[in-house]
């Protein structure tokens, strides 16, 4: 047990590689063994991971469970890895997942081998971004998480994957160099890259200091600075107008790249603004609030309507992301203007919550979309319709799930939303107003997509013969199910995981 | 069990009962109504417990039943959630738990149980009857059962878990957690049918319509929680510091106060709940659902719950007169707007329906103008005898529908109606002779359907406002005494007219459908229902009628005193100001009496000798159409609202503007790396390279012949290189 208590983030974060490797050794053509292999060993990350939870205290300020490795000890750069409440909740998130996204890969029948390892890899690349609390760590499992990525979405994807994995990998690939800049920056003015020495040492710099020899003051260094990391991250919010390469990845990622990608990927994103731009930007945070504002009601907004707008299930599930990732930003905004006040604790605890809601309703959304798929062979809404009649139990899983995504009280998305929104509102009022508008396309998107699936005279291609569309099955249903009920659960009582984030937000800002 | 415990526990079961009945029970149609009507009479059982533990509290209003726990954290503090039983409360837990009972019980025989599955009916259609052969080899056409009959009750009681989770909340937030789960419930089974494209489309119609009430609303909750800390209703009345707060904070909107923009927010969410105009317009549509759905919609629950959120918050409403000048003028347009629509329908749903809105609109009025007792009263007297003539009109359905079978069963020698096998598995229903919608193809039902007849008669008079004898009555001679005591000369003219044209609409209704003579052979051949539908009309018709006495005015002449005005001073107390009833003045009695009776002549007068709908002079096109809103809307708001978000954003936005910019940085990139290669790779560096390369090349090659691998020529070009080396350094050395 003590092994496991010192050892539990490491273990985490390398057992899904471990578990990789492992799978190399395994001969290629029996699938059935390799997907039992990795859908087990991937929950043993999550069952530590509950162990974490349980064992970790919400009272204490700071990061636990800390552990540093010596790694580039020239350039004073360690594999130091920690939680806090914060990254906690992502960690959990990641961890729950990636075994339900591995259930839904149990169809895939073309290169298992290469499939599995490559999220199992995937798994560890999210993970270390959450873990690691030395940047120059945090930049390399940023960057590596991309990989496998790739190869999902280029290996296994739909008809246009070549475009769409293209556009994924360069656009985040080029959004980062500027982070990467920025960190290499403060490694050379402070000879570490441990994110607590930086913030504090970072913070302390007067803003009329100049750069080294040059005349450049850090006024100027930070905003520049603060801007590349805004972009950096907002390109994998993804945060309008940088989204486009969203819709694209998503539709022709495979199921659970998909579910991966809306669930986790986008998380990333999000937890840079809480994890660096807001603790090392604070001023510049502040200034800019209003821009990150408007571009968070800009992703509300268009998120929305362009979702609304489409005829493709699965891009308009894709652009639902942007919509609902938006009111993750408008929290960070609000709470970057008013840092320290109750209302902007209030708009990180819904934005923070709806990060992990999201990624619940949004794996959900994308795996339903997926079952639709395999049995159909197509994603036009206009080619579905009635379907209810046929496949009750799938129709029953569909409309819970959206109306998670719609933000129906009762449900998860509610809270989270509501927070956000309560918190915004004094500080960023006109904001919050227009990002109602936003709120009420969110019905009509999820309202057109059930009627089109679900609703209306059935379409009899699909009643029978060949293509007589069969039901739900048991493999898939245990996949929604522990989705639908967090779902509820933190619809219905919140407490247990807002109070871990709620006091995160206290100490942290 | 404490009465606190009990408040938690009454919204159970009916939410038991959706999970059981969706998990578990869902073939079992026996088991699942059985949960379904069980559940709603276990809550009608607490509810009346709760109800009679209330009456028996001194001052209510001063220590009303609570509760409260710890919902989520905020900062250092926490949000609590609880539950509420103060007078109103009280009062309207009353009536909710009585009419979803009935409600329930209704649906059993409303879906036909106990009689044959269909011959070629559908889930998400309504069931078109099944052919039966009695002893003497005689087919019939008989109701069929509903296809979805287990997953009817499932969605009944996520209903009524959303109106009793409303009615108990002490606070805002988990006010509109109940009123949006009655959304969701709304749209599922006004859209129950959802094979039907109308019955579709109504659903989407009425939750986009209410929710964008919805969103202002949710503005209006977090502008509330921001302002004073908390949610909770008497948390925030009972505070004179956050009321004054609220009431002299100005706002840029309008130059209303906090108070009056939080309640204009919060208003536009009931706008939208209850159908008020402009956001009206789903209501009518919602009728696509199966009754016992619109009973739930319009009487019972959905629309009441708009009026009583207001109610509710009419403390904070109040503050900012000029919000209450917006909520009289709409509820008072609402009132004479929907009724002159509801002159020109047939169907007899519809007339019902809009006779809602207009309903709705004369308690939202008697908000407005301040009467807060007399508007929960209306509240309350509506639902019954709403939700009465609404089972009733499902019942005259039914029996219709039942002839029409009939008929049907006359032309079983026809194979197209004895579900002969190639109908089997076809969509296509057989076709229906008649609409049995329609009360022109009714006439004379008295006769064949009575208990049905007497009690819409009752529901039909009480809505009306027939003097003494019906709740519809005291509740609407009330609203018409405040009027006129307040000195609302316009709201009292306009809603006088309302309610003549109310008792006109409702004589018109009774007349074409049970008096006369039928109309149709379909008419002819109609049934009385069974019990599981006709005790729930007596039971509400018993309301209809007594429920109006337990709010006598103390003045009324002859009758007041005799009976205590109870609800006056009941409900009254549940503000900190118990409010002043209205002097008593012969105006407003002798108004209510000649609108109501005059009304009701005037409606049987004409319509008993009109035989058609060409006949009928009412049918005004301008009034038929509803005065143009729902094209209006499609063509200003849903038909751009698509363009915009299809062409303008997607298209234009999305993959023209910014995909084109990343498209042009990747060929900008494309063609930076093509003209380097060209220009610099090509010439420059391959120029350089291929000199070095070609070059050592081409002379190894033209060395190439020199290596013959003979002896003797090597040795040649020795010698011969020996005399000529020699030649030269002699020529230079010697020199």
């Amino acid at each position: 047990m003590d092994f496991l208590n010192t050892h539990l983030l490491s273990l985490i974060l390398f057992i899904p590689s471990l578990a990789a490797l492992v799978i190399l050794f395994l001969p290629s053509e029996e699938h059935k063994f390799i997907r039992w292999t990795a859908f087990l060993a991937s929950l043993i990350p999550f069952g530590l991971s509950v162990y974490l939870w349980i064992q970790f205290n919400p009272d204490l300020a700071g990061y636990q469970f800390e552990v540093k490795y010596a790694w580039y000890d020239a350039i004073a750069s360690s594999l130091h890895l920690g939680v806090d409440g914060l990254s906690l909740t992502m960690v959990l998130l990641t961890t729950f997942l990636t075994p339900l996204a591995l259930l839904a890969s149990f169809n895939i029948s073309d290169r298992v081998k290469a499939y599995m390892m490559l999220f199992l890899f995937l798994e560890t690349g999210m993970l270390g971004v959450f873990l690691a609390i030395d940047l120059l760590a945090f930049f390399i499992f940023w960057e590596i998480g991309l990989v496998p990525m790739y190869f999902l979405i280029n290996q296994w994807g739909s008809a246009n994957r070549n475009y769409a994995s293209l556009k994924f990998m360069i656009y985040t690939m080029g959004g980062s160099l500027g982070l990467l800049l920025g960190i290499q920056l403060f490694g050379v003015l402070f000879q570490t890259f441990d994110l607590a020495e930086i913030v504090a040492k970072w913070n302390m710099i007067s803003p009329n200091a100049t750069f080294g020899e040059t005349t450049i003051t850090f006024a100027t260094i930070k905003t520049v600075a603060f801007w590349a990391f805004v972009v950096a991250f907002a390109i994998k919010v993804p945060i309008w107008p940088f989204h486009t390469w969203l819709p694209d990845a998503h539709t022709e990622a495979p199921t659970a790249g998909s579910m991966i990608l809306a669930g986790i990927l986008l998380k990333l994103g999000a937890y840079g603004f809480l994890r660096l731009v807001l603790p090392l930007y604070p001023e510049q945070a502040q200034y800019f609030s209003g821009a990150l504002a408007f571009l968070a009601v800009a992703a509300i907004v268009f998120g929305a309507l362009a979702s609304y707008g489409q005829t493709d299930f699965k891009r308009l599930v894709a652009y639902s992301s942007v919509n609902h990732m938006g009111f993750v930003l408008l929290g960070v905004a609000a709470a970057a203007r008013a840092v320290g006040t109750l209302d902007a604790t209030i708009a990180l605890n819904g934005a923070v919550l709806q990060m992990f809601n999201h990624g619940l309703s949004a794996a959900g959304m994308f795996f339903l979309v997926g079952v639709i798929y395999e049995r159909t062979h197509t994603r036009d809404l206009s080619k579905y319709g009635g379907l209810f009649t046929l496949i009750p139990v799938y129709g029953g899983i569909l409309i819970f799930t959206s109306m998670s995504s719609l933000g129906l009280p009762g449900l998860n998305g509610f809270i989270s939303e509501f927070l956000v929104v309560r918190g915004s509102w004094p500080i960023l009022t006109v904001y919050t107003a227009i990002a109602m508008l936003g709120l009420f396309f969110t019905g009509a998107y999820i309202l057109k997509a059930i009627k089109n699936v679900l609703h209306g005279p059935l379409n009899e291609h699909w009643a029978q013969g060949e293509h007589k569309l069969t039901e739900i099955n048991t493999r898939e249903i245990l996949v929604m199910v522990p989705l639908m009920a967090l779902i509820l659960v933190i619809g219905v009582y919140p407490a247990w995981i807002l109070d871990v984030i709620n006091k995160a937000m206290v100490m942290l800002f | 069990m404490t009465t606190e415990t009990l408040l938690w526990l009454i919204p159970l079961p009916p939410v038991l009962a959706f999970f059981l009945i969706v998990i578990f029970t869902n073939k079992n149609r026996a088991l699942s109504h059985t949960i379904g009507v069980g559940a709603a009479a276990l809550s009608w059982l607490g509810s009346m417990i709760v109800f009679a533990r209330a009456l028996g509290v001194h001052e209510l209003g001063k220590t009303p039943f609570q509760s409260t726990f710890n919902w989520f954290p905020t900062g250092a503090a926490w949000f609590k959630v609880g539950v509420l039983i103060d007078p109103l409360g009280a009062a309207v837990l009353f009536f909710v738990a009585i009419t979803i009972f009935m409600i329930f019980l209704y649906s059993v025989g409303y879906h036909n149980y106990g009689q044959p599955a269909g011959d070629h009916d559908r889930k998400g259609l309504p069931p078109h009857g099944a052919t039966v052969t009695d002893e003497h080899g005689h087919a019939h056409v008989v109701p069929s059962i509903e296809p979805m009959y287990s997953r009817f009750f499932a969605f009944l009681g996520l209903f009524a878990f959303g109106m009793y989770v409303l009615v108990l909340s002490d606070n805002l937030l988990t006010l509109f957690v109940g009123w949006e789960i009655m959304g969701l419930c709304s749209y599922l089974l006004i859209g129950f049918w959802y094979g039907k494209p109308s019955a579709r489309d109504a659903a989407v119609k009425a939750f986009m319509t209410t929710r964008v009430g919805d969103v202002f609303m949710l503005l209006g909750i977090a502008y509330l929680y921001s302002a004073t800390g908390t949610l909770s209703f008497r948390e925030i009345f009972n505070n004179a510091g956050f009321m004054q707060a609220l009431a002299t904070t100005a706002t840029p909107i309008l130059g209303l106060s906090a108070a009056g923009l939080i309640g204009l927010l919060l208003f536009i969410g009931t706008i939208g709940k209850s159908a008020q105009w402009p956001l009206h317009i789903w209501l009518p549509d919602a009728m696509e659902g199966p009754t016992p759905v619109s009973a739930m919609i319009h009487a019972a629950t959905m629309v009441s719950a708009g009026v009583y959120m207001v109610i509710r918050m009419f403390p904070l409403l109040s503050l900012d007169p000029r919000t209450m000048t917006v909520v009289a003028f709409i509820g008072t347009f609402t009132a004479i707007f929907a009724a002159t629509i509801a002159v020109a329908q047939n169907d007899i749903k519809r007339v019902l329906a809009y006779s809602t809105i207009s309903q709705l609109g004369f308690m939202i009025a008697a908000l407005g103008i301040g009467a807060y007792v007399a508007a929960a009263f209306h509240l309350i007297t509506h639902a019954f005898f709403k939700a009465l003539l609404f089972l009733g009109s499902g019942s005259v359905i039914h029996g219709m529908e039942h002839g029409v079978l009939h008929v049907q069963g006359e032309h079983a020698g026809s194979p197209q109606h004895a579900g002969s096998p190639q109908h089997a598995g076809s969509p296509q229903p057989p076709q229906q002779h008649i609409d049995p919608q329609d009360m022109f193809n009714m006439g004379g039902l008295r006769k064949k359907m009575p208990i049905t007849f007497w009690t819409f008669l009752i529901g039909g008079f009480a809505l009306s406002g027939f003097p003494l004898v019906t709740t519809g009555f005291w509740s609407k001679d009330e609203i018409l005494a405040d009027a006129w005591g307040h000195g609302h000369l316009a709201v009292f003219i306009t809603l006088a007219v309302a309610a003549f044209m109310t008792a006109f609409y409702t004589m018109r209704q009774i007349t074409l459908t049970f008096l006369g003579e039928p109309r149709t052979k379909e008419a002819e051949h109609a049934q009385e229902t069974p019990w599981t539908m006709t005790v729930p009309l007596m039971v509400l018709a018993f309301f209809a009628v007594t429920y109006g006495w337990v709010g006598i005015p103390e003045h009324f002449p002859g009758l007041g005193g005799l009976v205590p005005n109870w609800f006056h001073d009941f409900v009254g107390h549940t503000l900190a100001h118990v409010p002043e009833a209205p002097a008593f003045s012969w105006v407003p009695l002798l108004t209510s009496l000649g609108v109501a009776l005059g009304g009701l002549f005037f409606g049987w007068l004409y319509y008993r000798n009109v035989k058609s709908a060409k006949e009928d002079v009412f049918q005004i096109p301008v009034l038929k159409n509803k005065w143009y809103f729902d094209e209006a809307y499609n063509f200003l708001f849903i038909k751009p609202a698509y363009w915009f978000s299809e062409t303008f954003v997607y298209k234009w936005m999305d993959q023209w503007l910014i995909d084109g910019i990343l498209h042009s940085f990747g060929k900008a990139t494309q063609g930076l790396g093509a003209a380097i290669r060209k220009y610099i790779d090509v010439i420059v560096v391959n120029g350089f390279g291929d000199l070095v390369g070609y070059g050592t090349k081409d002379v190894g090659q033209g060395l190439r012949p020199m290596q013959t691998g003979r002896v003797q020529q090597y040795m040649l070009a020795a010698l011969l290189t020996v005399i000529v080396v020699g030649a030269i350094l002699t020529f230079f050395l010697a020199a």
